[in-house]
C-alpha cells in the first residue's frame, strides 16, 4: 500500500442514544478514489462531517500532514436574495487560501459555468449552476483531498456526465485523493478505486468488483435490488 | 454648532458606519430578531452602574460582552438555535434590568437620552467604531464563506466558532456605541433596518455595504436635523427615517 492520505480508526458518532457510526475503521491511499455508498440515513454525510471535525466523535481521524481539503456538501439552504455574487464567493475563497485571481477564473471555466453567472447573486443561480460553483470553490487553493457529497445532485443528465468527467480529469491530473458519496452506483463503479459501504449490517470496505455485487448490495440496502441497479452497474462497465 | 455638538455628531456618524457594516452580516446570517434582542441584554448593566453612580456606558459594555459570551457558550453547548438562546437570555436580562432601574433612568436606558458627551466618551467611541469597521472589512471573506456554509468554512481553514464569537462581540460593541443616543430598544434597529433595506436593493456584497452605510448615516443625520427642527428626540426620529428608507425600498424590484 502507498502513502495513506487518511486513516480512520474506530470512528464512532452518537446523537444522544442513537449511534450513527459505530467503530468505523478504514484508510485511504493518497491519489485514489473512495466511493461511499449506502441507503438514506446510513450516515454517509455524518461520516464526512466527522472527518472534517464538524461533529463531536470518538476514535481517531488522522489526515496526512499538509492536507488541504476541498469540500462540496450535499445541499445548502441559500436565501434567494442573498447579495453575494458567484465571483465574490470564489474571490473570498481565493483570498483565504492565498490563491491568485487567475485561479478563480480557471476554476470557473473548469466546471463549465457560463461567464454571465459570475456576476449573479448565488441565490439566483439554478440548482445545477450552484452545484458547479461549489465544485469550483472546492478546487481553489490547490486542495490535495476532495470530499464530494453527491456533487452532481441537481445537475441535469448531460451536466452530470460532463461534471463527473471534469472531476475525474482534475483528480487524475493533480493526483488528488477523492472521497465521493454517490447514489449513482455506475459512477462509483466507473471511478472508485475502493468502496466503503454504510448501511444495514457491518460496514464494508474493498475494491468495487467485490463490494458492488448483487448479494452485497441487497444486504447493504436491506432489500433485494431492483433490476435497474444491476443494469446500471453492468452498463457502466 | 459647538465643538461638543460636532464631537457628538462625529461619534454618531462613526456609530452609523459600524452599524451599517455589522448589520449586513447580522441580516445575512438570519440573526435579525436575535440581533435586535441582543441589544436589550445591556439593560441590567446600565441599571447596576446607575445604582453604583458610574458612567452607564461601562456597565452596558460589560453586560453586553458577558451576555455575548454566555449566548455563544450556550449555543455551542446546547446546539439550540441562536434565536432561542438569545430569546431566553434577553428576557431574563430585561426582567433584571427593569427591576433594578427606575423611572426616568429606565426611559433613558430604553430609548436613549440627550446630554453632552464627554471627551473620553468620544475617544473611546471613535476607537471602538474603528475597531468594529476594521474587523468587518478584515474578516469579510471569512464571514462570507462561514455564512454560506460553516462546514465549507471549516475545510477552508476558518475557525468558525471563534469567528462567530468575534462577530457577536463586534455586534455587542456596536450596540454599546449607540446606547447613549438610541437606547437598548432602538439601537438594534439602526443595525438591522439599513442592512435589511440594503439586502433588498443590492446585487453584490460591495453594493450592500455601501447602501447600508449610506442609509445608516442618512438616518442619523436626518434624525438630528428633524430633532433640531421639531424639538423632538433625535434617536427615535433617526429610526423613523431608516424605516422610511425600508418601506421605500419595497417599491423597488431587483432584476435577475
Amino acid at each position: 500500500m502507498g502513502t495513506p492520505a487518511l486513516e480512520v480508526d474506530r470512528l464512532t458518532v452518537r446523537f444522544g442514544d442513537a449511534t450513527v457510526l459505530d467503530g468505523l475503521t478504514f484508510s485511504v491511499e493518497a491519489g485514489t478514489t473512495v466511493g461511499v455508498i449506502g441507503p438514506n440515513g446510513a450516515g454517509k454525510t455524518i461520516l464526512f462531517r466527522a472527518l472534517i471535525g464538524a461533529l463531536p466523535s470518538e476514535g481517531t481521524v488522522r489526515w496526512a500532514p499538509g492536507t488541504r481539503i476541498g469540500y462540496v456538501p450535499q445541499k445548502l439552504d441559500i436565501e434567494r436574495d442573498l447579495p453575494i455574487t458567484a465571483r465574490e464567493l470564489l474571490l473570498a475563497k481565493a483570498k483565504i487560501a492565498r490563491a491568485d485571481r487567475a485561479e478563480v477564473d480557471h476554476a470557473f471555466a473548469h466546471v463549465g459555468l457560463p461567464p454571465a453567472a459570475a456576476g449573479k447573486p448565488i441565490g439566483r443561480l439554478s440548482g445545477g449552476q450552484f452545484q458547479r460553483l461549489l465544485v469550483a470553490f472546492a478546487l481553489i487553493g490547490r486542495p490535495n483531498v476532495l470530499l464530494f457529497d453527491e456533487p452532481t445532485a441537481n445537475v441535469d443528465e448531460a451536466g452530470q456526465e460532463s461534471l463527473g468527467e471534469t472531476i475525474h480529469k482534475i483528480q487524475g491530473e493533480h493526483g488528488l485523493t477523492l472521497l465521493l458519496i454517490s447514489h449513482d452506483l455506475s459512477v462509483v463503479y466507473r471511478y472508485a478505486t475502493s468502496v466503503l459501504c454504510l448501511g444495514h449490517g457491518l460496514p464494508c470496505f474493498g475494491p468495487p468488483h467485490e463490494m458492488l455485487t448483487g448479494e452485497r448490495l441487497a444486504e447493504l440496502y436491506g432489500s433485494p435490488l431492483h433490476n435497474h441497479v444491476h443494469l446500471h452497474v453492468h452498463d457502466a462497465r | 454648532m459647538t465643538h461638543a455638538d460636532l464631537a457628538s455628531l462625529g461619534l454618531e456618524l462613526s456609530m452609523a458606519v459600524a452599524a451599517g457594516l455589522v448589520g449586513c452580516f447580522a441580516v445575512m446570517r438570519r440573526m435579525t430578531l436575535a440581533a435586535d434582542a441582543l441589544s436589550h441584554v445591556a439593560l441590567p448593566g446600565i441599571g447596576l452602574v446607575l445604582l453604583l453612580r458610574v458612567e452607564p456606558l461601562w456597565g452596558a459594555l460589560a453586560m453586553l460582552i458577558a451576555g455575548t459570551v454566555l449566548i455563544w457558550g450556550l449555543e455551542r453547548r446546547t446546539r439550540l438555535s441562536i434565536d432561542a438562546v438569545v430569546g431566553v437570555v434577553f428576557s431574563a436580562a430585561l426582567a433584571i434590568g427593569s427591576l433594578i432601574t427606575s423611572g426616568e433612568e429606565l426611559i433613558d436606558a430604553l430609548f436613549g437620552g440627550a446630554g453632552k458627551v464627554s471627551g473620553v466618551e468620544v475617544l473611546v467611541g471613535a476607537a471602538t467604531a474603528a475597531l468594529v469597521v476594521a474587523f468587518v472589512l478584515w474578516g469579510r471573506d471569512r464571514l462570507v464563506v462561514a455564512l454560506v456554509s460553516p462546514d465549507i468554512a471549516r475545510t477552508s481553514g476558518i475557525p468558525v466558532e471563534r469567528l462567530d464569537l468575534a462577530f457577536l462581540v463586534a455586534f455587542a460593541l456596536t450596540v454599546a456605541l449607540g446606547l447613549r443616543f438610541l437606547g437598548v430598544l432602538l439601537m438594534g434597529s439602526l443595525i438591522i433596518i439599513p442592512a435589511a433595506t440594503a439586502k433588498r436593493l443590492a446585487g453584490s456584497l460591495r453594493s450592500m455595504f455601501a447602501i447600508a452605510i449610506a442609509i445608516a448615516v442618512a438616518s442619523v443625520v436626518g434624525g438630528a436635523w428633524l430633532g433640531a427642527a421639531f424639538h423632538g428626540q433625535r434617536g427615535p426620529l433617526a429610526i423613523l427615517v431608516a424605516a422610511a428608507f425600508f418601506f421605500g425600498s419595497l417599491f423597488y424590484r431587483r432584476n435577475g
